[in-house]
């Protein structure tokens, strides 16, 4: 095997932005978010992602200002570091060396340089406990610190970060685990345990997730049942009393006070954001239709904005409660992509099952989805365990014009609901247009679909019990001795049709219908089929269950090699010879590159993730690569993304390719007052251009060239030195000598 | 244990009647409750929750407010007369008229001098507490519209008046009003025309006043300034009724839609001193209005349309997860309400008004609950006047029924002929001429032979009647030797020979013997003598199940055994009282004794159940083998197959009656509920 040095495999997004509650910056103008192992900070305005803050090598648990300064944030993760940023410059200022895994992070102002974290319990490995344990972070200059000074304060917590919650400024720290609340004084060292629920199995009843009112004594917790309890007087080991607020009918997955304690904020399943009056409880505003589920909701410190995660991959910023005014969208993770991936030729992106019902177009350049295409059209109900319609086949066809989808709607007593929709591009509104809905195509599950490549006709090809849809009319109904067809494929020029039926390759005839020839195929399901693309294209290969790989040549009707390999998925690429195929062993996927007609791939790699890879797909660049080197040569003309079973999207990038992103991003150099986004450096140009035209008269250049001023400007405020030396330094350097004003005038 | 042929009856259509307003008497203990047609209850929380005594009521006298002052109670209602009842002879002791048109509250000072009503013309009339009557004292200065509802305050210097859209606080001093408190109008459901009715306050001792009132509105007031503090806006429709815990840390009100809702004063913060009202629980026990509310040191009791008394333990102040902890309701009234003629196969049962006689019919099945009683013919008895029946009897034979009300006892004479169709009523003749000794009386019972007719009267005494022939004399009078409660149970032996009766007092007299059971500490819920051995059977209020020997005038062994060994806990936390002990003449060793909730064949063979074993176990061992059975077999065998029993009875042929009430008959015959809007309907 040859080793590839310079091709590696990299993360390409589509992390989740709503694993943990995303935190709004003081000014309300950034919202950061633990995505992966990176901290993403977002604009809160523009809704652009402004710097990734990278570093942790774990998977980030917690994102939290920092209490004594509010441009510092601090982040945690399972790699047992806490690291302290600068989130306006994206610059690494500390990192703290825990040890043990972190869950969740917590501070205060009343406590100086403590952050509180929750921890596994290290004693007994079997069971899931955790603990809530002081960590005193050392003030040293140093960039690596460790930080072992840890005092347990609470055990037996939950690893969700929203079931603890700090007091009226830290005088109390508050904790919900199952059916138990536990409420620890600071200042007097005491805690309260309360178990207020005798119920025998109390299923119903068990906290969800707590907020502590910021002036009073006043604890909101959510419950399993949808209820809100507001619990006081709890100083008292028995005479504590809750008042209860009803309106979520699934469990309450969020509260959140508002910064004065005039309101409580709670969301939940029903993906209705519900604002309660403090104190006028029966008073409750609701911001509804928020497109899925609410997980996470927080105020900004202002309280100014309100910012929601959702369960489909996306924070909303709410303006006071009442507007919805950006909408953070991440790659959206169903439950199961049964589309597959499949690339727009248009647009160039990425197009997979998104939200219920939709079909979603994600941006690979950008890292960013564009937008979520409506194929059910129909209300998604927010309730468990209700079948309603999921898209499950997607193509398009060579030119992008044409979309065809396919939905269905299994209930366990009904028979299966079909519908075969077909889409066509509108120029005008830039969208699909619903052309044509065809109810039952099929009687049974469509197995799979895909479009002719020839120019003229347009032809669906829908296979169980093989029908043939030109210009939306069954055209043509197929069957092979009462086998069920699991895969096909039309050859690159149309001509020919492949349809794997169990055991047997058949091949069509697209015009006429006829059955041209069976190919014979050692024992084994045919899992996946392709014809070979521009030179290759007399060569049909197969894989099977059974680890095999056969490559016929359609010229002669014979098998032309076969070699054993348990081969998940097989793709072709469309610009290039080049086939792929991912093999599954021991719990890791190995890729194989190669041409159908060539011995000896052109690239192997072993293990390029841990896990199943399920879907993949070859993506054309907009710009050719000018690699010369024969092993990153395949990747000149498209990428190759891949979706694992975590739903991680990943993509081999080469070191050239690498290089030019660096570079790239180095050119942004950050301004502190506008958020930088590419709108910006397109207006920010216009407008320099603008200023540099009309005003250059009036204002007097500032001595650009001078290397004091540059130095000042440029470099980070925490590495510079006392302001007090640099200041005599500063002005000198802005005087003007005598000697050039002279020459001026 | 034994086969009994069942008659199931569900015909017995008593409907309680709606709580209207409670009163709640701490020394004593004692909860006061009156009906909506009348009726006064006496339930004893410090037994039990056991229904002492009652107090029927009669015709267009409905009780709007009931008070407490130190252990005597007034009433005041619509028809503007203040009565005090005779708690020892359960009856009205005097009444008198406010002349102030209806009177919708009363309310004394705490140091129980002054009485207060409010009346319809406007009016607060003070009356003055004299040893024997109250005497009206003088008015304070007349407003206009109707006084709905009073609170004074605890030094007794001032006093708070609920009106149409305000509340007056007067000086009691100078009777002059001194602020007045003027109530929004509704918002939501009405109009603004429709005046808000203030239907309670509450007078706190550092001068808070706080008021429930028509728009669904809890508002809670400065009294020193006359200001409003906090508006809780609970519901759509009225909060009816207020009432404050004794410390002054908790209010509760009662709302239309059913539900109790807590109020308490709680310091916002841990440390601070600075105390304010803030709504915490809220308790959903009634399907209907909460007409009357008491908040005691521990509980919260309920009642209101839907006729249950509700008592909640807050469970910040009691024990969990003990039998002080549980909820209880009670639904069905602590006596007994039917009669039965053991050889006749006659049932009378007893309603407010009138009473109905039924013949059992033929049962036409022989498995234990297959049998359905037909129903053959019925009597209607209409009583006379307006006051209502408190008691009722049927001889054994079946040829005479007597019924009592306050002022009067009735006595028929039954013409039976058994061979008449079903459809022709049974004749009745009506005995003109009673001795004049029976004209008070509390409880009536026939003996076993059918000649004498018990009567129980005041002072604990018992006056003993014969009956012949259309005839009834005055035999004489029994007197305990001590005892001034009233008697509620009367329990004449099989040969005629004894005379059994308990007192609300506790204690038990056992007549023509003249000895008396030692008294235990709780009140007795029922009584009765064995026929063969002659022992005493009673059961109390606090589940205690005592025999005494009339022979040797002691506790029999298996009683002493009992009570060394204890009752099982199961046994102890059912809420319902016993109402009912009967003999199996063919079994002698079984005591039959049901509650609302289940009957219990008490084998006194059998071993004691131990506090471990499985008290509920009749249904596992229907399933066992005969030894099996044996050993795991112990005396109490509770059957649960029938539920809301009001009577269970063993015939002269060994047939068991069992009269159900479904609770879902009573819920379909209440007044449709407030209309709320559900989730998902």
């Amino acid at each position: 095997m040859v080793e590839y040095g310079d091709i590696r495999v990299v993360y390409r997004g589509g992390s989740k932005i709503n694993f943990r509650k995303p935190v709004i910056s003081n000014d309300s103008r950034f919202l950061l978010c633990a995505s992966g192992e990176s901290v993403k900070v977002f604009s809160s305005v523009t809704e652009e992602c402004v710097h990734e803050l990278r570093g942790h090598t774990g998977q980030v648990t917690g994102v939290l200002l920092r209490p004594s300064n509010h441009l510092q944030v601090y982040s945690c993760s399972t790699d047992g570091t806490v690291r302290l940023w600068d989130f306006t410059d994206g610059i690494l200022v500390r990192t703290y060396v825990v040890g043990y895994p972190v869950y969740s992070i917590y501070a205060s102002l009343n406590h100086k340089e403590v952050v509180f974290i929750v921890t596994p319990v290290q004693s007994d490995k079997r069971t899931e406990l955790f603990q809530l344990v002081a960590v005193n972070l050392p003030q040293t200059p140093d960039q690596l610190v460790e930080a072992r000074d840890l005092s347990a304060v609470l055990s037996d917590v939950s690893s969700n970060p929203s079931t603890i919650a700090f007091g009226r400024g830290g005088e109390y720290l508050a904790s919900v685990n199952n059916l138990k609340m536990e409420i620890y004084f600071f200042k007097k060292n005491k805690s309260y345990r309360f178990e207020p629920f005798y119920t025998k199995n109390g299923g119903k009843n068990t906290f969800t997730c707590i907020a502590c009112h910021p002036k009073d004594d006043c604890v909101a917790t959510g419950h399993d049942d949808g209820k809100i309890r507001l619990w006081r007087n709890f100083k008292q080991k028995k005479e504590y009393t809750y008042s209860t607020l009803h309106w979520h009918h699934s469990a309450v997955s969020s509260l959140c006070f508002t910064p004065e304690g005039t309101n409580l904020l709670s969301g939940g399943v029903e993906s209705v954001l519900v604002q309660w009056r403090y104190n006028q409880e029966n008073q409750k505003d609701f911001l509804p239709r928020l497109g899925a589920a609410i997980t996470h909701v927080t105020v900004s410190p202002d309280g100014a904005l309100f910012s929601t995660s959702h369960s489909d991959n996306k924070i909303t910023i709410i303006q006071s409660c009442v507007k919805v005014s950006a909408v953070i969208q991440g790659l959206v993770k169903g439950e199961n992509v049964t589309t597959g991936l499949l690339v727009d030729p248009r647009s160039k992106a990425l197009v997979l099952n998104g939200r219920p019902g939709h079909l979603q177009f994600y941006s690979l350049q950008r890292d960013k989805l564009l937008f979520h295409l409506d194929i059910v059209q129909q209300e998604y109900i927010h309730e468990a365990g209700l079948e309603q319609f999921e898209v499950v086949r997607a193509a398009f066809d060579a030119s992008g014009l044409w979309l065809a989808t396919v939905e269905e709607r299994k209930q366990k007593s009904a028979e299966l609901e079909l519908n075969l929709k077909l889409w066509s591009f509108d120029e005008q509104t830039q969208s699909f247009v619903l052309n044509t809905t065809v109810s039952a195509p099929h009687e049974a599950r469509i197995t799979a679909m895909c479009f002719s490549q020839a120019a003229d006709s347009q032809t669906t090809t829908l296979v169980f019990n093989l029908n043939f849809w030109p210009s939306w009319s069954c055209d043509f109904v197929g069957a092979y001795h009462g086998l069920v067809p699991r895969c096909c494929c039309f050859s690159a020029d149309g001509s020919l049709l492949a349809v794997g039926f169990q055991e047997v390759v058949t091949v069509w005839n697209p015009t006429s219908w006829e059955l041209l020839t069976t190919l014979s195929q050692p024992p084994g399901d045919v899992r996946n089929l392709c014809f070979g693309q521009l030179s290759c294209s007399k060569y049909l290969l197969g894989s099977n269950n059974k680890k095999m790989v056969c490559c016929w040549n359609l010229l002669t009707c014979s098998l032309e090699w076969s070699t054993s390999m348990d081969v998940s998925l097989l793709l072709v690429d469309s610009r290039s010879e080049n086939m792929a195929a991912f093999c599954c062993q021991d719990g890791s996927t190995d890729l194989f590159v190669f041409k159908p007609s060539e011995p000896r791939p052109l690239f192997s790699q072993k293990a390029v993730c841990s896990g199943r890879v399920i879907h993949a797909v070859f993506t054309p660049r907009e710009v050719m690569l000018e690699s010369s080197e024969e092993s990153s040569q395949w990747l000149n003309r498209s990428q190759l993304y891949f979706l694992t079973e975590f739903m991680d999207l990943l993509t081999f990038s080469t070191k050239a390719e690498e290089e030019k992103l660096m570079a790239s991003s180095k050119q942004l150099v950050i301004d502190d007052t506008v958020a930088m986004t590419p709108f910006y450096l397109l207006l920010g140009k216009h407008r320099h251009e603008h200023l540099g035209n009309e005003e250059s008269a009036e204002r007097t250049p500032l001595p650009q060239s001078s290397v004091a001023i540059k130095e000042l400007l440029q470099t980070p405020a925490h590495v510079l030195p006392a302001t007090s030396f640099l200041c005599s330094m500063f002005a000198k350097s802005l005087l003007i000598s005598v000697t050039e004003t002279r020459s001026v005038t | 244990m034994g086969e009994f042929k069942v008659h199931r009856i569900r015909f017995f259509n008593h409907m309680p009647s709606a709580i209207r307003v409670m009163a709640f008497n701490s020394h004593t203990e004692r909860l006061v409750v009156a009906r909506a047609d009348g009726a006064v209850e006496i339930f004893n929380f410090a037994d039990n929750y056991y229904q002492e005594k009652v107090i029927p009521g009669r015709d267009g006298k409905a009780v709007e407010a009931l008070c407490w002052v130190g252990r005597r109670l007034f009433s005041a209602g619509l028809d503007g007369e203040i009565t005090e009842y005779d708690l020892e002879n359960l009856r009205p002791r005097n009444s008198m008229e406010a002349y102030g048109g209806p009177i919708w509250t009363i309310s004394s000072n705490s140091q129980g001098t002054l009485l207060a009503a409010g009346c319809e013309d406007g009016t607060v009339k003070m009356f003055e507490v004299l040893e024997d009557r109250i005497q009206f004292q003088r008015n304070l200065s007349r407003q206009k519209g109707r006084i709905i509802s009073l609170s004074w305050h605890p030094t007794g210097s001032q006093i708070a008046a609920g009106m149409l859209d305000m509340i007056k606080i007067f000086d009691a001093e100078t009777g002059h009003a001194t602020h007045r408190l003027l109530v929004e109008r509704g918002l939501q459901r009405t109009s603004n025309s429709q005046e808000v009715v203030v239907w309670s306050v509450a007078f706190l001792s550092d001068h808070t006043i706080i008021s429930g009132d028509s728009a669904g509105k809890v508002q809670i007031w400065d009294g020193i300034t006359g200001t409003l503090v906090r508006t809780h806006l609970l519901t759509k429709w009225d909060v009816l009724v207020l009432a404050v815990s004794p410390d002054e840390s908790s209010v509760i009100a009662g709302t239309s839609e059913g539900t109790v809702v807590q109020f308490q004063f709680i310091s916002s913060t841990v440390d601070q001193q600075d105390k304010q009202w803030v709504r915490t629980r809220t308790f959903k026990s009634h399907s209907h209005d909460v007409r009357a509310l008491v908040h005691t040191d521990t509980a919260v009791v309920s009642g209101g349309v839907d006729t249950q008394l509700v008592v909640r333990p807050l469970l910040d102040k009691v024990e969990k997860n003990t039998q002080e902890s549980a909820m209880r309701k009670i639904i069905f009234p602590h006596r007994n309400l039917v009669s039965c003629a053991k050889k006749a196969g006659l049932l009378l049962f007893q309603f407010s008004d009138h009473l109905e006689l039924w013949r059992l019919g033929e049962s036409d099945g022989n498995g234990e609950t297959r049998a359905h009683t037909r129903l053959t013919s019925n009597l209607r008895v209409g009583r006379f006047g307006e006051d209502n029946i408190c008691c009722s009897a049927l001889s054994p034979c079946g040829g005479w029924l007597a019924y009592a009300t306050v002022s009067s006892v009735r006595l028929y004479r039954l013409q039976l002929d058994n061979n008449i169709t079903p459809l022709v009523p049974l004749s009745r003749l009506q005995v003109s001429k009673l001795p004049k000794e029976l004209n008070s009386v509390h409880q009536l019972s026939f003996s076993s032979d059918s000649s004498k007719l018990f009567a129980s009267s005041i002072l604990s005494s018992v006056i003993v009647a014969s009956v012949k022939e259309l005839e009834c004399k005055y035999l004489h009078t029994f007197k305990p030797p001590s005892g001034e409660q009233p008697v509620h149970l009367l329990s004449p032996s099989e040969d005629g020979n004894w005379l059994a009766t308990a007192n609300t007092g506790g204690e038990i007299h056992v007549f023509d013997l003249h000895c008396s059971v030692p008294v235990c500490g709780s009140c007795p819920t029922a009584v009765s003598i064995h026929p063969f051995s002659c022992s005493l059977v009673s059961v109390h209020a606090d589940q205690q199940i005592f025999e005494f020997s009339l022979k040797q005038k002691e506790f029999t062994a298996w009683s002493r055994k009992l009570q060394k060994q204890g009752m099982h806990p199961l046994w102890l936390q059912r809420d319902a009282p016993i109402t009912r002990v009967t003999f199996n003449p063919n079994n002698p060793t079984h005591i039959l004794l049901h509650d609302t909730s289940m009957f219990c064949i008490v084998d006194q063979i059998l071993p004691l159940p131990e506090e471990k074993t499985r008290f509920y176990n009749q249904s596992v061992l229907q399933s066992l083998s005969l030894g099996e059975r044996l050993r795991n077999s112990h005396a109490f065998k509770v059957y649960r197959n029938f539920q809301n029993l009001l009577c269970v009875d063993l015939m002269e042929d060994h047939s068991l009656v069992v009269v159900e009430r479904p609770l879902l008959d009573i819920v379909s015959q209440l007044p449709a509920p407030v209309q709320q809007k559900k989730f998902a309907t």
